[in-house]
């Protein structure tokens, strides 16, 4: 792999930029892997570099039914943070932001991530003492939060209408160091990473049955054959319960539709991330000026990529109050993703019934901002056969014991 | 835009006059199953991608619970029926399988 690099550039420069190499090879896949992900999103690309970079496992295909990227991750409005407010969920999603702040240099990709500071606004009395609450236990969990007044959030935010009719800020809970990067470019950066340590990537091709014996898997039948594995890793969000059905049993999942839209391109006016739960809506400023604006899912079982257009009336309706500025301006693009919600609104990191395949899902709205904390963990899990402090509470049996991390009722976040 | 009819009160009702309540037919478990029955009456999904069976509330209409049937990949709607039923009825079962021959049946 050749690195970019301001000399790179400048070279290629002369050179009419006709010698840039491409940033990952598509190979036809092999008889058989130490390792398969199925699944090149975030989350499956991540899961594969660390396997090799943390682990040394690099005889890796990942398989992907589409193009890489091409679903959640490249679908989603970017919003880093890990103010969360259990334990389990605010070491995961910490470790993921911290990983965040090299990413860059570690894959020698740009992946924009931007810091800039992500608020979540308090607009009902239950709401601040709900952040509060999650602004004291971030601060015994060693990740900087703070509860900041209305009109701090005004200075922050000039463009908020503090003092809406239905409902007046009260707070925010800030996190300084939360923000947005650039979807694409992480899915693109962990792929060309995982090319270059000599990992298949194979696109276009769709796993459509686990081969199992004895409770041990063989190996992935595909729309390209049976490609066979020594441990199989899936990391398919929207579609994890497809694959445990393939493998055998059933996930406490609902797959659901989420959407977003981006508005017309328009100067520089909010330069923090806005999240206002209580009317459900949030929003934050894209480098090309769009206005990138998110909601609720919507409330049924749905595989199509296209959301209800009734959510999308609620959420602009929301934001109209909040932000007042926007209420003319156009709305560009709108399009949706399926998400996988389980029931208690965290993800799964898990062994399963079958020793040696593995699940990675359940991120539902929120799990760009988890890509590398996520990836590092599922990859101990799969190199040692069992989980590492990360990945322990997410374990599929939870639901069994009752031992919930149970994030949607505590902090009523979406993303 | 999804268009339910409501088996009780006979209107054509768009989503916006309804609240989805997800899968039907669930058989509850409660004081002296077992822990996986439990699990799996608590927790445990079907999610299909295809023909789905799920619960279907007539909110701001007559206010009833119905059940619909509905493939989730298409977004059609085969039917809708009352909620007092174990089983989708055998008539909309046969309309199903006609529309969709690899339908593996109701389970
Ligand atoms: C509109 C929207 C907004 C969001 N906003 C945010 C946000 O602001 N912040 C945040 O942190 N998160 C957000 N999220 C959530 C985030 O996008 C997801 O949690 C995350 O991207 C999931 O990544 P993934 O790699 O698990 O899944 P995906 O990126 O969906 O990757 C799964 C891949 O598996 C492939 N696949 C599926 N079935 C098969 C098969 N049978 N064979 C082979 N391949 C298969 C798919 O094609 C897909 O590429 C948002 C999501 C949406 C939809
Ligand atoms: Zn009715």
């Amino acid at each position: 792999m050749k690195r970019y690099s301001v000399f790179a550039i400048a070279k290629e420069a002369l050179n009419y930029h006709m010698g840039w190499e491409k940033a990952w090879a598509s190979p036809e896949p092999k008889k058989q892997y130490d390792a398969i992900i199925v699944g090149a999103g975030g989350h499956g690309l991540a899961t594969a570099y660390y396997l090799g970079k943390n682990h040394g496992i690099t005889n890796v295909a990942i398989i992907e039914k589409g193009w890489l990227g091409g679903g959640n991750t490249g679908r989603n409005t970017t919003i880093i943070r890990s103010n969360y407010l259990q334990d389990p969920s605010a070491a995961i999603y910490e470790k993921a932001r911290s990983l965040y702040e090299t990413m860059s240099q570690d894959l020698n990709y740009n992946v924009m991530f931007s810091p800039r500071g992500v608020m979540m606004l308090a607009q009902t009395h239950h709401e601040v003492r709900g952040y509060m609450r999650t602004a004291h236990a971030n601060a015994l969990q060693g990740v900087t939060t703070e509860f900041i007044s209305p009109a701090r959030v005004k200075e922050l935010c000039p463009i908020l209408n503090i003092d809406g009719p239905r409902y007046p800020v009260l707070g925010a809970l800030w996190q300084a160091r939360g923000g947005t990067g650039r979807h694409d470019a992480v899915a693109w950066g962990y792929a060309r990473a995982c090319s270059a340590m000599g990992m298949d990537i194979i696109q276009q091709c769709e796993v459509t049955g686990v081969r199992s014996e004895g409770g041990v898997v063989k190996g992935v039948e595909t729309t390209k054959g049976f490609i066979g594995c020594t441990k199989l890793g899936v990391v398919v969000a929207g579609h994890s319960g497809q694959l445990a059905e393939m493998a055998g049993f059933r996930l406490p999942i609902e797959a659901v539709a989420l959407q977003a839209l981006v508005s017309e391109p328009v100067k520089p006016c909010m330069d923090v991330v806005v999240m206002a739960n209580t009317v459900h809506g949030y929003m934050s400023q894209s480098d090309k000026g769009e206005m990138v604006i998110g909601g609720g899912t919507d409330g049924f079982n749905n595989y199509t990529q296209r959301g209800s257009f009734h959510h999308i009336e609620e959420t602009l309706r929301a934001l109209v109050e909040t932000f007042p500025m926007i209420s003319r301006l156009k709305m560009l693009r709108q399009w949706g993703g399926i998400v996988d919600m389980t029931g208690d609104r965290s993800p799964i990191i898990s062994k399963t019934p079958l020793g040696n395949c593995f699940f990675n899902c359940g991120w539902g709205t929120g799990g760009f901002k988890a890509i590398p904390g996520s990836g590092w963990a599922m990859a101990e899990l799969m190199a040692k056969g069992e989980p590492g402090a990360l990945a322990e509470a997410f374990n599929m049996w939870r639901f069994k014991e009752g031992q919930f991390i149970d994030e949607s009722v505590a902090a009523g976040v979406a993303h | 835009m999804l268009i339910l009819e409501c088996p009780y009160c006979g209107v054509k009702a768009c989503e916006t006059e309804l609240s989805p309540g997800y899968e039907a037919h669930l058989k509850r478990f409660g004081p002296g199953s077992t822990d996986a029955e439990f699990e799996d009456y608590m927790f445990a999904r079907k999610n299909p991608k295809g023909v789905h069976f799920e619960r279907w509330r007539h909110t701001y209409g007559c206010g009833k619970w119905f059940l619909a049937a509905r493939d989730t990949n298409t977004l059609e709607v085969f039917g809708t029926y009352p909620a007092q039923s174990s089983a989708p009825p055998e008539d909309l079962q046969a309309k199903i399988k006609a529309k969709r021959p690899d339908w593996k049946g109701y389970k």
